[in-house]
């Protein structure tokens, strides 16, 4: 075997699974908050539409997401580079279960800091956007920190749409040169690295973003 | 293009026999997964140091790689150790293996919400290690974790597509044989799409039912 | 009514409020004039933080209105009938409330300082650097000029209690709203705050509302007394007269309870 050979064709791979990773992840981003924020609205359709939307992409496979979006939106005239197409669906994948954790961070801002805005005369989007939501976000980032290595997993579904990631990578490698025990075993050990670095990272940013819940009253 | 609801008709008794197949998968690595995770809590347990490194190392990385990859693994390279299983074998050990890994966390946060109480009464009592784990310590440590088994079982479910990658005739991969015979590919995957949304969400509110009342239950007892 | 000279700086007519089947205010009718202080005595339950709360919009009355000089408060007349109030009419009659909680619900994200700053700054619309010099001649007045960047969780109850009252005069309220703002401090505690409203009552004749348990405070700062029980003002008067000779037995039965004890 020959590792000259197989680490230079990994890299590659696993350069384009940490970006399909991190445009996964800024659309499920702005699809949580969105969408999170949406499910607290005064609004009865808004409300409705965004369970709808939440509970289809959570209630189906994100393999089947990824084959809908890739196979069948074409039919439509919706015409995807496979990358664009992997990035929607896995964005739209996880941001639905995104919108949960954002949700369930915001109602977990003590009553007592939505009274004191009132008191202070803050409107309802200010408020949010000064004294609830700042708080909520200390709450999230742990879950959005397995929610982005449980992405980062998926991405390797990408693979099966003919995105040149990692998996990839190790298949072609696979199949062009045998060794499969090495190349999978390697294939597993850049994701576990990589999975290890984006812990790392997101912990960092726990660390940065203050434990907003001392003296919040009830 | 048009749904055309003839030839879904037409495919609709083939998906739903695949359907059976990835509910065996389903609750065979359910099943393979508890026995799996238990394993793993009791040997994280076992105060042998090398063992509770092994262990620790090895759910961490199992839960820090991708299924698919797992899949791969097993599918090529148990064979070339002459470990040859069937298809289906080789899924449910995959989902098993993987999802045993998570819940083995799962055991250790619901032994570790037995009181310390219990464990010095079964001492108290002279209780054998066997005994004082199958008949107080997981009787009590099991069912808060139930709903949580749940959200696995129905995560689980949801990940059985990747069987298809292994060659398994679940419902994505009938699906895919489908569309590959009539070069037709809006009705299968709408159809997969649907029978996943019917069987998992009301399984999934059904475990957020179970899941509130255990804590309206846990708030009225307190 | 708009053109009366003498109009109450807050009118409550007939409001009532009940939580599910169980009436906590009973059509409470109260008129309070500019800068009187009124302390709102009584038996646990018997309604006064809901009163607070329903001045503050923090909860709606199912009957019966308040206004603030002169203007409906949460409601907006549509013809002959009254509805629900939101956006700019609202918020221009609540921003002359002003209150401070039991619990000071301070901003736990945000130093002292900013505490104090964010409401001038981002709902008056004050310039940065006039909110924070005001802010800061606020902190001086409670004594935590020191504590400008202290976070809450670094400040005693005291001193987050003091911080809460100077974040609501920031705002510039003409009422001041005060939900027992001592029963969640230590007893060592309790004096520090109440010499910050004592002081607040001595040097600019705001106009309070004040919930509280403490007797000698209520006799000695308020200029009215309102004694409380069953979500009714069962008696109102001076202080002199309310706790030398209260009218009433039921009032005459508590202050014989809470100042013997
Ligand atoms: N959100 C609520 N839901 C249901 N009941 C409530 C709610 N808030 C208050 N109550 C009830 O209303 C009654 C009056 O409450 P309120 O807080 O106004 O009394 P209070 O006079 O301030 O008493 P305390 O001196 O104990 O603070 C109490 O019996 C209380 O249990
Ligand atoms: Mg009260």
């Amino acid at each position: 075997m020959n590792l000259t050979v197989f680490l230079p064709a990994l890299l590659k791979g696993a350069l384009v699974t940490l970006e399909a990773t991190l445009l996964s992840a800024a659309v499920a981003l702005v699809v949580s908050v969105v969408v999170g924020l949406v499910r607290l609205s005064r609004f009865r359709l808004l409300r409705g539409a965004a369970l709808v939307y939440v509970e289809i992409f959570r209630g189906t496979s994100a393999l089947v997401q990824l084959f809908y979006f890739f196979f069948v939106l074409p039919i439509f005239g919706i015409d995807l580079s496979p990358m664009a197409a992997g990035v929607i669906a896995l964005g739209l994948n996880f941001g639905s279960y995104g919108s949960e954790v954002v949700r369930a961070a915001v109602l977990n801002v003590p009553r007592g800091q939505h009274e004191a805005a009132v008191a202070l005369n803050y409107p309802p989007g200010l408020a949010m956007r000064r004294i609830i939501f700042p708080q909520a976000l200390a709450a999230m980032l742990p879950p959005f920190g397995n929610l982005l290595i449980d992405l980062l997993k998926a991405t390797s579904l990408l693979s099966l749409i003919t995105i040149g990631d990692l998996t990839f990578a190790g298949k072609s490698l696979v199949q062009s040169q045998g060794h499969v025990t090495a190349i999978y075993t390697l294939v597993l050990v850049f994701y576990f690295v990589m999975a290890l670095m984006l812990g790392r990272l997101m912990q960092a940013a726990e660390r940065r973003v203050p434990g907003a819940t001392a003296g919040g009253g009830r | 293009m048009n749904f055309d609801f003839d030839y879904a008709l037409q495919i609709l008794p083939t998906l739903l026999r695949a359907t059976v197949i990835t509910f065996q998968a389903t609750v065979g690595g359910m099943v393979l997964a508890m026995i799996v995770g238990l394993a793993l809590e009791l040997l994280r347990r076992s105060g042998v140091k090398p063992v509770v490194y092994a262990t620790k190392g090895f759910v961490s990385f199992v839960r820090g790689t991708p299924l698919l990859i797992q899949l791969y693994f097993l599918y090529y390279v148990l064979p070339l150790y002459g470990l040859s299983l069937e298809t289906m074998e080789t899924g449910i050990l995959g989902l098993g293996l993987h999802y045993g890994a998570y819940l083995s966390e799962v055991y250790r946060a619901g032994i570790d919400g037995v009181p310390k109480g219990q464990w010095e009464a079964a001492t108290a009592l002279n209780a054998s290690r066997t005994h004082t784990w199958l008949r107080i310590i997981l009787p009590q440590a099991v069912p808060p974790m139930l709903p949580v088994f749940g959200n696995y079982l129905i995560a689980m479910f949801k990940d059985t597509p990747l069987l298809a990658t292994i060659t398994l005739l679940e419902l994505l991969g009938t699906a895919q044989a489908e569309a590959a015979i009539s070069y037709r590919y809006l009705e299968p995957y709408t159809l997969v799409g649907l029978i996943f949304l019917v069987l998992s969400w009301p399984s999934a509110s059904l475990v957020r039912l179970i899941e509130n009342r255990i804590r309206a239950e846990n708030r009225n007892g307190r | 009514m708009g053109a009366d000279p003498r109009q109450p700086i807050l009118r409550m007519q007939g409001v009532s409020k009940s939580y599910g089947a169980v009436q906590i205010l009973r059509g409470i009718d109260l008129d309070v004039e500019a800068g009187q202080r009124i302390a709102l005595i009584g038996p646990s339950g018997s309604g006064k933080t809901t009163l607070l709360r329903l001045v503050m919009t923090l909860e709606t009355p199912e009957d019966g209105t308040i206004e603030v000089e002169g203007e409906l408060l949460g409601l907006r007349r549509v013809g002959d009938r009254l509805v629900k109030d939101s956006g700019a009419h609202l918020r221009s009659v609540r921003g002359k409330i002003g209150m401070v909680f039991q619990h000071f619900n301070l901003f736990p994200h945000m130093s002292a300082l900013q505490n104090i700053m964010d409401g001038p700054v981002h709902v008056r619309g004050l310039s940065k650097d006039q909110a924070r010099e005001r802010a800061l001649d606020l902190l001086a007045k409670v004594g935590l000029r020191n504590k400008a960047d202290s976070l809450p969780r670094q400040l005693s109850g005291g001193q987050q209690q003091r911080v809460a009252i100077a974040r609501a005069l920031a705002m510039e309220p003409k009422i001041m709203l005060f939900d027992e703002i001592t029963s969640a401090l230590d007893p060592e505690l309790v004096g520090e705050v109440l010499a910050i409203v004592r002081e607040l009552a001595h040097e600019t004749g705001m106009t309070m509302l004040i919930v509280t348990h403490e007797m000698g405070f209520a006799r000695e700062v308020a200029n009215r007394v309102l004694f409380m029980e069953g979500g009714h003002i069962v008696e109102d008067g001076e202080p002199e007269q309310v706790f030398g000779n209260p009218r009433s037995d039921r009032t005459k039965a508590f202050l014989g309870a809470v100042l013997h004890r």
